[in-house]
């Protein structure tokens, strides 16, 4: 199944990152001057060699690109000898086409990436080493949610510095909650309230919880659910697939018994799920935090947005972040790697005006900061923060995890039983995190 | 031929006239076996580069495990090809759904479009007022890419809010047809959507093959008494008959490669029943970064398209005996 639908170049558009911003300008300033990085500079503090011309590529195809283009400019201003051009590119050409930029020197210096993509890239020598930057930025796990602070890391070394961070969150149509005569401003928070909600809209004669048999968004939605239901997608050393295991299963066929009881349509197509929540059809959906920016767009919606309910036994959202990568070059230029790294400092230190554009900062100080507070519909989904299931790291993991959603698609347009599907993925799942084990020797 | 040899005897230096006579002879006799490989040097040297040598290094990378970002690129013989047939690996499953997959397209589509235009293209051939723009409006879906037509018929078929559904609602027809989720509604808008789109390029080719037949052959055949059926059947296909084979053999071709349509209207779905052989060959060496196992895989599906289209062409020479 592809994945480049419009949501996902939404969703990969987006940056989250920003409010990183206030309180790094405060770290990256005390920095270490003792702190001096294998490749070259002190990690980021400073650079004042010759001028260097960075290339810069990222996936943000939203609106978010052209913010992130005017930070950049503004960083070009303020440094007479760096100078950075953007390219942006489709994620999926992207993660397809850095590599073979990279090895014959067309690449990028630094590469904006997904976390769970950072392991495949490091264990194929395209992303270099980048503990001093982490270390002059004095940036350390307590300021991020541990999951995606060691999602940085490849074989104990940091190869991403998080710039952001992007859970699934649960939207809520309020035209249609009155019209099945539920309260707009108390969205269902739990199993049970859940329920109750749909079968209200049922008696409406409304769907209320379209459930899509695609990665975006019905697969990232039993992610979660696998994750409330307490199971995990693999074991603690990403050896072994787990999400056939007896809750996966049962969280599975929560969802897809959605379809059977007839609180969502069979058959939802790819973004059906959104344009119906967006048309007045659908009440509720699980869709990505970069939807908020897009639903803004539209001010005849009313709408609203919250964590996930808890159905399963425990809170879980499904989530992702952006990190920022220094590219491995032909031609090694200790002058390009420190003006990277000061790049990278500075713009973690102006990702507030990012953040702005409608994300949950990755540092918990700015997460609890005044200024982000005022972002309502953001600042609802931060408390996800804590519990949020970030994809694991491992190199080669991309094709495991098409397998995983592949086998919720069979499940969801009831090719096979939840059991039989999960059974089948994990069976295959196992063969290939094999090969990823032979072919990267972890 | 004698000032020359007359100027050698001259100089005192020369060769025997004879000897000199046959130098240039074969001199000449080079130059004559030379031209036909100099007019033919511009293509071969551009098969060569584009031809030849990927083939080559596709040999090669397929009996390797090739990640061309890993220094670590071990010769592993015909381990590739024996994953492809030994249903314990990892790829067994999606390679064999793919091979189903590209099959079912390829005898479902190939007959609609061999057919299809040819009845478009004696349509177009009459002369009837309007003709060209009818020739133009079943061409044009051709010139939309791939990208064009799959978004918009992804979203024309959605089983919940696309029109198709609608409109067949709106005639009391049932509108709840999984046409891009489920079996075997996938199959059938795969195969309509590209009759749809590329009908109008066979339809083009039958035309100008329609237009190459003798007036006069129909005139005789009218002659002696044919009738339509007579006349389609006895002048204009045989008349056809090459670019039958042309049609034939690149269609077959066509869509055994089929790749955008299911990837962006079915997405592949449900599963990975709609994945074709060439998508799961991309997916695996460019997304999953084995390019030699990938290899192997266009190896083995070069191989089964050759015997296709040997076939094909055994049939039609058949037929001309």
């Amino acid at each position: 199944m592809i994945q480049n639908d419009m949501s996902r170049r939404r969703l990969l558009g987006l940056g989250l990152g920003l409010g990183a911003a206030a309180s790094l300008t405060l770290a990256g300033c005390g920095g270490d001057d003792s702190a001096s990085g294998p490749a070259a500079g002190n990690g980021g503090k400073e650079y004042t060699g010759p001028k260097v011309d960075l290339k810069l590529w990222n996936g943000f195809t939203g609106g978010d690109g052209e913010i992130f283009k005017t930070l950049v400019n503004q960083f070009n201003t303020e440094h007479k000898n760096i100078a950075v051009s953007v390219a942006t590119y489709q994620w999926e050409d992207y993660y397809n086409k850095l590599p073979g930029a990279a090895s014959s020197g067309n690449g990028p210096d630094i590469a904006v990436m997904h976390m769970d993509q950072l392991a495949t890239f490091a264990a194929r020598g395209v992303i270099t080493e980048l503990d001093d930057v982490a270390k002059n930025l004095e940036l350390a796990e307590g300021d991020f949610a541990p999951t995606v602070w060691k999602g940085g890391l490849y074989n104990n070394k940091r190869y991403g510095i998080p710039l952001d961070m992007h859970p699934l969150g649960f939207y809520y149509n309020k035209t249609v909650m009155q019209k099945a005569g539920l309260d707009p401003n108390k969205p269902p928070t739990t199993k049970d309230d859940y329920v109750a909600a749909l079968t209200e809209l049922k008696k409406a004669g409304i769907q209320g919880f379209w459930v899509s048999p695609f990665q975006f968004t019905g697969g990232m939605t039993f992610y979660s659910l696998l994750n409330q239901w307490g199971a995990t997608l693999f074991d603690a050393d990403v050896a072994k697939a787990t999400f056939n295991s007896d809750p996966a299963v049962e969280a599975c066929t929560w969802l897809v018994d959605m379809i059977k009881q007839g609180f969502s349509p069979a058959n939802v197509g790819q973004d059906a799920d959104y344009l119906s929540f967006k048309s007045g059809k659908n009440a509720f959906t699980w869709n990505g935090i970069w939807q908020i920016n897009d639903l803004k767009k539209s001010p005849e919606v009313q709408w609203g947005v919250a964590p996930l309910p808890q159905i399963g036994s425990k809170p879980a959202a499904w989530a992702n972040s952006h990190n920022f990568t220094i590219v491995k070059q032909r031609a090694n230029d200790a002058n390009k790697v420190s003006g990277a790294k000061v790049f990278i400092n500075w713009l973690s230190e102006h990702s507030l005006d990012w953040a702005k554009g409608g994300q949950v900062p990755a540092r918990k100080a700015v997460r609890e900061g005044a200024e982000f507070k005022a972002l309502p519909e953001i600042s609802s989904l931060a408390p996800e923060l804590e519990y949020a299931a970030f994809p694991p790291a491992a190199p080669g993991l991309g094709e495991v995890m098409t397998t995983f959603y592949n086998s919720f698609n069979e499940a969801a347009l009831g090719k096979k039983s939840p059991k039989q599907a999960l059974d089948d993925g994990v069976a295959k799942a196992n063969k290939q995190l094999e090969d990823n084990r032979k072919k990267y020797g972890s | 031929m004698a000032d020359v040899i007359e100027v050698g005897a001259a100089r005192g230096d020369a060769p025997p006239p004879a000897a000199n006579a046959a130098r240039r002879a074969a001199s000449a006799g080079r130059t004559r076996r030379a031209t036909p490989y100099l007019f033919l040097a511009p293509y071969l040297v551009l098969f060569g580069v584009f031809g030849l040598l990927p083939i080559i290094l596709g040999l090669w990378l397929s009996v390797h495990q090739w990640d061309f970002q890993l220094p670590n690129r071990p010769f592993v013989g015909f381990d590739n090809y024996k994953q492809l047939f030994s249903s314990d690996s990892a790829v067994y499953g999606d390679w064999w759904q793919s091979i189903r997959a590209t099959a079912i397209f390829t005898v479902l589509s190939v007959p609609l479009l061999v057919v299809v235009p040819l009845g478009l293209a004696l349509l177009l051939n009459r002369s009837f007022p309007g003709r060209t723009f009818f020739r133009a409006i079943y061409f044009a879906p051709y010139v939309l890419g791939v990208a064009v037509i799959g978004l918009l018929w992804r979203f024309l078929l959605d089983a919940n809010l696309g029109l198709v559904n609608r409109l067949l609602g709106a005639v009391g027809l049932p509108s709840d047809t999984p046409w891009v989720t489920n079996m075997p509604w996938a199959w059938i808008s795969l195969v309509g959507v590209t009759v749809w789109w590329t009908s109008g390029f066979n339809a083009v080719i039958y035309l100008a093959g329609l237009q190459d037949i003798s007036p006069e052959l129909y005139e005789a055949a009218r002659m002696d008494g044919a009738n339509a059926w007579q006349r389609f059947r006895n002048v204009t296909l045989p008349g056809l008959r090459p670019v039958l084979l042309f049609v034939i053999t690149t269609t077959v071709l066509a869509s055994a490669n089929m790749f955008g349509q299911s990837f962006l209207i079915t997405q592949g779905t449900p599963g990975t029943e709609t994945r074709t052989v060439v998508w799961f060959i991309v997916e695996e060496g460019l997304r999953n970064n084995n390019a030699g196992r990938a290899a192997a895989m266009s190896i083995v599906f070069a191989l089964l398209l050759a015997v296709v289209s040997i076939a094909n062409f055994r049939l039609f020479r058949y037929k001309e005996d």
